[in-house]
């Protein structure tokens, strides 16, 4: 995708009218199809959830124009943009919704279009939070916070990690930064589990 | 009539950042005296960051672990995380609606030697405080008088969203009604259910830190000392960034995050330590003074 480039670097000029062309509608169907996608294009427009959503001031496009994107078919600005990451998944949009769209589930079903066709911004440092989560869930069955935020932080920017650690010896203070990994038992049970052919 | 005995699904925030909130409510629940069996070996629930990158799989995981509960013949499951709440009723709702999500989960399930998607029931403690104790009852087992200034009760979002039943979505009562019963003035506060970014604070700093900030700016104007939560990545976001608010907006902030387990648990003469009053980051010096270490000869209350 040419006109969003990666957050750093400083955007091209933008073209901001979309072409009919550059539109997939088929695209659109297969995503309405997908569980918890099911009213997609029942969609009023009414701008509820961008005025709901805490972090629609930072999105590129807010909730209402994602929409208005996917059920169009521009399926490359959907899947590039950093929207669907910054959303935190707080419902609030799909409570208020008039016509009781799930809008977080739409998000979180383009987020998994996005890292499947590796479209997410590079170096973002939410998608990568969400592949080592994965990772290190898969491999142990547990998460672990201080694992976590140092892989996230060395695989996006390293120098970050000073500005942690004023947070980091506040937790270890108070004994609330755990630096073991724990690792279920039936790991192997979850794996098979995980492994099942017709999930995958 | 014996009570009933709970799963307990701790979730991996309680066993990190979040320890304060196992220890509180392993002691609330110890002092009315409801008994908690935590599931063994239970896993992730596969909550936001794993649903991003494959859906049936965070069902999976969630699904282990209610098959786990159901394996050691438990019919409530209390997860005290908004997050693992939201998740495995999340996994209920979706194999309930679609046919074909809930066929591949009893296959992975059938794969690995675990009883098949039954039903049981995933409840916040929140819920069963006031649906199963109910708030009359705490009320009359309270033993110490709140010494601390007004609360303002943060409920976070997903505690009460579309999968939810621990309260009403929009404007949620029941934790204000719980600290009232033992005496704890609540505040107006409307931004109840706003959300705190979550997992923001760690991946977009600047973002997530400024959520929290309008969090706790109206509750101070509305007049509270302290905020209470259900949640151990809102406590963490609350707490956690208070220094860093004060420097970079000049304001004066001190505001101790409690979880609701914490009050409670004190109000029914828990011991300070048990109750993980010790961890806080912000707010130490009210902390130290609401809740003192010898506190004086315990008086009835009401």
């Amino acid at each position: 995708m040419k006109t969003l480039r990666a957050f750093w670097l400083r955007p091209e000029l933008r073209r901001k009218m979309k072409f009919q062309r550059e539109a997939d509608p088929e695209w659109a169907k297969h995503v309405a199809a997908r569980p918890g996608c099911e009213g997609l294009f029942s969609c009023l427009q009414c701008g509820t959830c961008s005025g709901t959503c805490p972090l629609s001031i930072y999105m590129d496009f807010a909730p209402r124009r994602i929409i208005a994107l996917v059920r169009e078919g521009f399926r490359e600005d959907a899947l590039s943009c950093q929207t669907i990451w910054l959303c935190a998944s707080c419902y609030a949009c799909a409570v208020h919704c008039p016509r009781q769209i799930h809008i977080t589930d739409v998000m979180y079903s383009l987020k998994r279009e996005a890292v499947q066709h590796k479209l997410y911004p590079r170096r973002f440092p939410i998608p990568v939070l969400a592949q080592e989560f994965y990772k290190i869930v898969s491999r142990s069955g547990r998460s672990a916070e201080f694992w976590l935020v140092l892989r996230m932080a060395l695989r996006t920017n390293p120098f970050q990690l000073f500005t942690m650690i004023g947070t980091g010896w506040q937790l270890i203070r108070t004994g609330r930064l755990k630096l073991g990994r724990e690792r279920i038992e039936g790991v192997h049970q979850l794996q098979r589990e995980l492994a099942d052919k017709e999930v995958a | 009539m014996t009570p009933p005995v709970y799963g307990y699904y701790p979730g991996c925030s309680v066993r990190g950042t979040g320890a304060a909130y196992e220890e509180s409510l392993l002691t609330l629940f110890r002092l009315l005296d409801l008994p908690l069996e935590e599931l063994k070996d239970w896993n992730c629930c596969g909550a936001t960051s794993y649903m991003c990158i494959d859906e049936e799989q965070a069902f999976l995981l969630s699904a282990r672990n209610l098959a786990l509960a159901r394996q050691a013949g438990l019919k409530e499951v209390v997860a005290p995380c908004s997050a693992c709440y939201l998740g495995l009723r999340k996994t209920q709702d979706y194999t309930e609606r679609y046919p074909e999500i809930a066929r591949k989960v009893r296959h992975a399930l059938a794969a690995a030697n675990l009883p098949s998607l039954d039903s049981v029931k995933v409840r916040h403690p929140l819920e069963v405080l006031f649906a199963d104790v109910k708030p009359e009852q705490i009320r009359s087992k309270v033993v110490r008088h709140w010494r601390g200034g007004r609360v303002a009760c943060y409920y976070g979002c997903q505690l009460v969203r579309p999968f939810a039943e621990a309260d009403r979505a929009h404007d949620p009562t029941r934790m204000d009604d719980l600290l009232r019963a033992v005496g704890v003035p609540t505040v107006d506060y409307a931004l109840k259910t706003k959300c705190c970014g979550g997992a923001l604070t760690g991946t977009i700093h600047g973002v997530g830190v400024r959520l929290n900030y309008i969090l706790l700016k109206e509750a101070a104007r509305k007049g509270a000392e302290a905020i209470a939560t259900a949640c151990p990545l809102c406590q963490y976001n609350l707490d956690a960034y208070q220094a860093e608010i004060r420097r970079e907006a000049g304001e004066v902030m001190d505001m101790p995050i409690l979880y609701f387990t914490q009050i409670l648990g004190w109000a029914l003469g828990g011991d300070a330590k048990a109750l993980g009053l010790g961890r806080a980051i912000s707010g130490r010096r009210f902390i130290t003074e609401w809740f003192p270490k010898h506190p004086e000869a315990v008086e009835k209350y009401v």
